[in-house]
């Protein structure tokens, strides 16, 4: 669109109030029948539905416009009302007006000296600091309400109080007076424009008194339509209903002035009507019982529309509804690409691209129109130059269809192999939430992704359900290529390191795969390498006498590129004190030189999603995103083969302690037990030295509570020590695959305690827990601490005090998902406009600097080392390492 | 009592207010006008201790945990 296409371009935006004119001046009608339809279903005239609002039947003309449904875009009506009436939503704006000037002669109470003084500061303000303006009248308004004799008319000034949401006193000696709407409104009429300003208004596009309702709009009858049942009932807009009401009232309110009624009656339908404009305008106003429907509901009136997660903002205006999208369950696919997203047939022929037929694809296209939108790689509709669209699903005779396109047209293809689509997970937390893969369409009706982009999805198979995105421009899909794919979001700006990489299985079998014992025939290793897409030589066997045999470490380099050098300490590393590196009995100091694994075992710390400076790490800052792809497409499978070949499982017998070490476990807590009666003891004695900022009783507790917790840690040492070598839980613990030892000492050793709110169990009953035990108990048994292993069992006792532990955390991650969620919310909404310009520096929308340099360093954290520019150990230990060629 | 040197203050950066000349240089390296940088108020215990203006440019220099040293402006208005 050009600049001429534009029939007015916008400046700015002013936001003021309507004035009573202004709404006389809209209004196409003035209503005062409080009925919308007669007998026969015709609107009645002056009545809330009258037709003269605009049409809401289609082939009907306005009587107003004279446009049709699609055209016409509604009218106001407007309702007079008897008295005037605070419009609820300027009542305190009302109140400090009320407060800051005279009620005899209307000025703003300040004296002539200090009033020219803020009257020049305002100009000035204006002028240099526009958006202090409002803090100076803030300021202007409290002090002017402090005043207690009115300069120029020398008035006693009364205090005014304001009871929410609309009703204001004036303390006098005798009492409380209570002021009328119309008498506010006579004195806010009283302010001068010059006042009015100095307060913070723009008196031309809002008077004060304008806040005091004396005509009401009514909406157009389409902002408020009204439904008819298949039973023939009318049923009434929310709004409609609620106007209903204040005209009612209003008409009540007329006669019974004219008819010189009590001031009492009047009085009290004036506040009713007050009611009724006040919950017309928000029915969730406090202070006053929100107005119902007949049925109990309470009715959505105009601040319940805009307000909320379901309101007019959040969900109509920010909240968009879009084509070319899917959505269905996700399942795991370990063979494609972590670029590939695996889509069933059945949504690749509904999705489409558009594709401009040229010289060089009219054969291919006109395949694929004869192949209609049944049959997969097809189309479903094609566009002629004209703009005409032919749908495909009619014609009985394709072929001759296909042969009359020609270059220029267009073709709506199905989705194929290799086509760019956005793949998301909600909740959007981070960037990563959205990331761009490649079609490979599969049978079946789920997405299929690989396992290692779970982590960035944060996403597993129990049922989750994930969006597909068709980007239908040659833009967007470029965009998405070279910004979102997957390959490209490897690296996380959350943290200097991989999100992506290997997860469970994976790790467990580079640890297996890798370990110093593990040798495969020539067999084997060809199996191997052929299934993980390895297509170069074998290497030189490790071992050629009695037969030829390679080790894992041989296999795991071949995806090395030849000029890689790295050193780390894996997972499994127990991080003794004098570290022997090369010489390590564990084989946890893992050393690559030019590209050969020479030491040390592949774990979570090399290849785990998550893990900064990992060996994955350091292949795509070197090597670029490309290598990481390559590295987590084929090596990683060969991990995955490795254990399908060996197998991993795990069994009751894994949990099984030698006598010897439950023995000692037993013993252990047994001692601990002691030292927590000897405690009690020493604390019954009244011995016990108080802890710097506890009592006594805290003092007692923490030691306890150290007490059992040394006790489990060491029944855990026990059990991770005298469990068999083999054991596969301790292997998938010690490499990080899943689980840890805490898990496992649970299963074989002892629970341990069991807490609620960060404290051993207290609750239940007066000074004991269950009635199984004294009362005044202190200790570890009747406070929740289990002795037994899961594995052993847990007795009853055991067993409840552990559902209470457990249940108070399923309520923490239910609190801290909702609570976290808002957090969240809350810094986008903040931050989502904020962005780092090319010179570094971190500006808002109006170019305003928020920071001089984007975090101080202008650091990437996604291209940076775990958060630093420059990791000088790693460029050290490769210059050192590099210096003997 | 004695009045306590708050820009002594191990945690209270360097301040200072910037002459005419280099006010011109800043706007002129970062494009922008004085009102674009992020502001402090007069009232601002700091700005009173050095007898900054309404107007004023001052800068900052502080220590980071990222940067070591890092400089800052501030644009003093009233209030």
């Amino acid at each position: 669109m050009s600049l001429s296409d534009i029939a007015k371009a916008m400046k700015a935006i002013k936001f003021g109030l309507l004035s009573p004119e202004d709404i006389r001046k809209m209004s196409v009608v003035n209503i005062i029948t409080a009925d919308t339809y007669d007998e026969d279903g015709v609107p009645i005239e002056a009545g809330l539905m009258d037709r003269r609002l605009g049409t809401i039947e289609p082939g009907q003309k306005c009587q107003t416009c004279g446009n049709r449904v699609g055209q016409c875009p509604g009218h106001f009506g407007h309702i007079e009302m008897a008295r005037p009436v605070i419009h609820p939503g300027f009542a305190k704006t009302v109140y400090l007006m009320l407060r800051a000037t005279c009620w005899n002669c209307g000025k703003l109470l300040l004296a002539k000296e200090e009033y020219e003084k803020y009257t020049l500061m305002m100009e000035r303000y204006k002028r240099r600091w526009p958006q202090l303006r409002f803090k100076l009248a803030d300021r202007i308004t409290k002090k002017a309400n402090k005043t207690s004799e009115c300069p120029y008319c020398g008035q006693e000034q009364y205090k005014i109080k304001f009871e929410k949401p609309t009703t204001y006193y004036e303390e006098h000696k005798e009492g409380n007076v209570k002021l009328a709407a119309n008498e506010i409104r006579s004195r806010l009429e009283r302010l001068t424009d010059q006042d009015a300003a100095l307060m913070g208004l723009d008196p031309l596009l809002a008077r004060p008194e304008w806040m005091v309702l004396t005509v009401l709009p009514v909406p157009p009858s389409a902002a408020r339509p009204s439904i008819t049942l298949e039973s023939g009932v009318r049923s009434e807009d929310d709004l409609t209903h609620k106007l209903v009401d204040i005209i009612r009232i209003n008409e009540r309110l007329k006669e019974n002035i004219d008819a010189g009624a009590p001031q009492l009656i009047i009085e009290d339908l004036w506040e009713l009507l007050q009611y009724h404009i006040t919950t017309y305008f928000d029915n969730e106003t406090s202070g006053i019982p929100p107005a119902r429907h007949r049925s109990g509901r309470p009715l959505r009136t105009i601040a319940q529309r805009l307000k909320g997660k379901e309101g007019r903002f959040r969900s109509n205006l920010s909240g968009k509804r879009v084509d070319f999208s899917a959505r269905t369950v996700i399942s795991p696919d370990p063979i494609i690409s972590i670029n590939e997203v695996g889509i069933p047939f059945d949504i690749a022929k509904l999705l489409t691209i558009p594709e401009r037929i040229n010289k060089y694809n009219l054969e291919q296209m006109k395949i694929l129109i004869q192949n209609g939108p049944d049959d997969h790689p097809g189309a479903n509709y094609i566009i002629r130059p004209d703009g005409r669209r032919i749908d495909l699903r009619f014609p009985k005779d394709r072929k001759t269809i296909a042969d009359s396109v020609e270059v220029g047209y267009e073709v709506e293809r199905h989705l194929k192999n290799g086509d760019v689509v956005l793949f998301n997970r909600q909740p959007s937390l981070h960037r990563m939430s959205i990331m761009a893969h490649r079609v490979r369409v599969l049978p079946y009706k789920t997405f299929r992704l690989n396992l290692c982009v779970c982590p960035p999805y944060n996403a597993d198979f129990d049922g989750d359900e994930m969006n597909l995105h068709v980007p239908q421009s040659e833009e967007a899909r470029a965009e998405a290529l070279v910004l979102m794919l997957v390959q490209e979001q490897i690296l996380s700006p959350r943290y200097g390191g991989p999100i992506m990489g290997g997860i469970q299985d994976y790790i467990s079998g580079g640890y297996m795969l890798t370990r110093k014992e593990t040798q495969v025939t020539r067999e084997e290793a060809s199996q191997l390498l052929t299934s993980s897409g390895f297509d170069g030589d074998l290497p030189e066997p490790a071992i050629t006498e009695p037969e030829e045999l390679w080790t894992g470490k041989q296999l795991a380099s071949l995806f090395f590129p030849k000029d890689f050098n790295y050193t780390l300490k894996s997972n499994i590393c127990l991080k003794c004190p004098t570290c022997k590196k090369e010489e390590c009995e564990h084989d946890a100091y893992v050393v690559i030189k030019n590209g050969q694994l020479i030491s040390g075992v592949i774990d979570k710390k090399a290849i785990g999603a998550g893990q900064p400076e990992s060996i994955l790490h350091r292949l795509i800052k070197d090597y670029g995103t490309d290598m990481g792809r390559f590295y987590i497409d084929k090596a990683f499978k060969l991990f995955l083969s490795f254990i399908d070949t060996r197998g991993l499982t795990i069994g009751l017998d894994d949990e099984e302690l030698p006598q010897q070490a439950k023995d000692k476990v037993s013993v252990v807590v047994g001692e601990a037990e002691d030292k927590t009666a000897k405690l009690i003891s020493i604390y019954n004695q009244g011995l016990l030295e108080r802890l710097p900022g506890r009592t006594l009783e805290e003092t007692l507790e923490t030691k306890i509570m150290q007490e059992l917790e040394e006790a489990r840690e060491k029944a855990g040492e026990i059990a991770g020590s005298n469990l068999k070598d083999g054991n596969t839980a301790l292997l998938m613990a010690r490499t990080g695959a899943r689980g840890s030892l805490m898990n496992l000492a649970h299963m074989v050793a002892c629970v341990g305690q069991q807490s609620v709110r960060g404290e051993r169990v207290i609750r239940g009953y007066q000074g004991r827990t269950l009635p199984h035990f004294k009362q005044g108990d202190l200790g570890a048994r009747a406070h929740g601490f289990v002795y037994s292993s899961y594995k052993d069992k847990l007795n009853p006792i055991e067993f409840f005090f552990h559902a209470m532990g457990g249940r108070e955390g399923l309520v923490d991650t239910a609190v801290r998902t909702s609570q976290s969620g808002y957090m969240q919310r809350r810094l986008i909404n903040a931050l989502q406009d904020v962005r780092v310009e090319y010179d570094g520096t971190v500006r808002g929308t109006d170019g305003s600097i928020l920071q001089f340099k984007y975090g101080d360093d202008g650091v990437d954290p996604a291209k940076s080392d775990h958060g630093k520019a420059v990791n000088i150990d790693k460029i050290i230990e490769r210059v050192i390492s590099a210096g003997g060629k | 009592m004695v009045k306590f040197e708050i820009l002594k203050h191990e945690l209270v950066p360097q301040f200072e207010i910037l002459k005419k000349e280099e006010i011109e240089a800043l706007r002129h390296t970062y494009g922008i006008k004085k009102e674009d940088l992020p502001w402090i108020r007069r009232s601002d215990p700091v700005c009173k201790e050095i007898g900054a203006k309404p107007g004023d440019v001052l800068k900052i220099t502080r220590k980071s945990p990222v940067a070591e040293q890092s400089v800052g402006y501030r644009y003093c208005v009233p209030g």
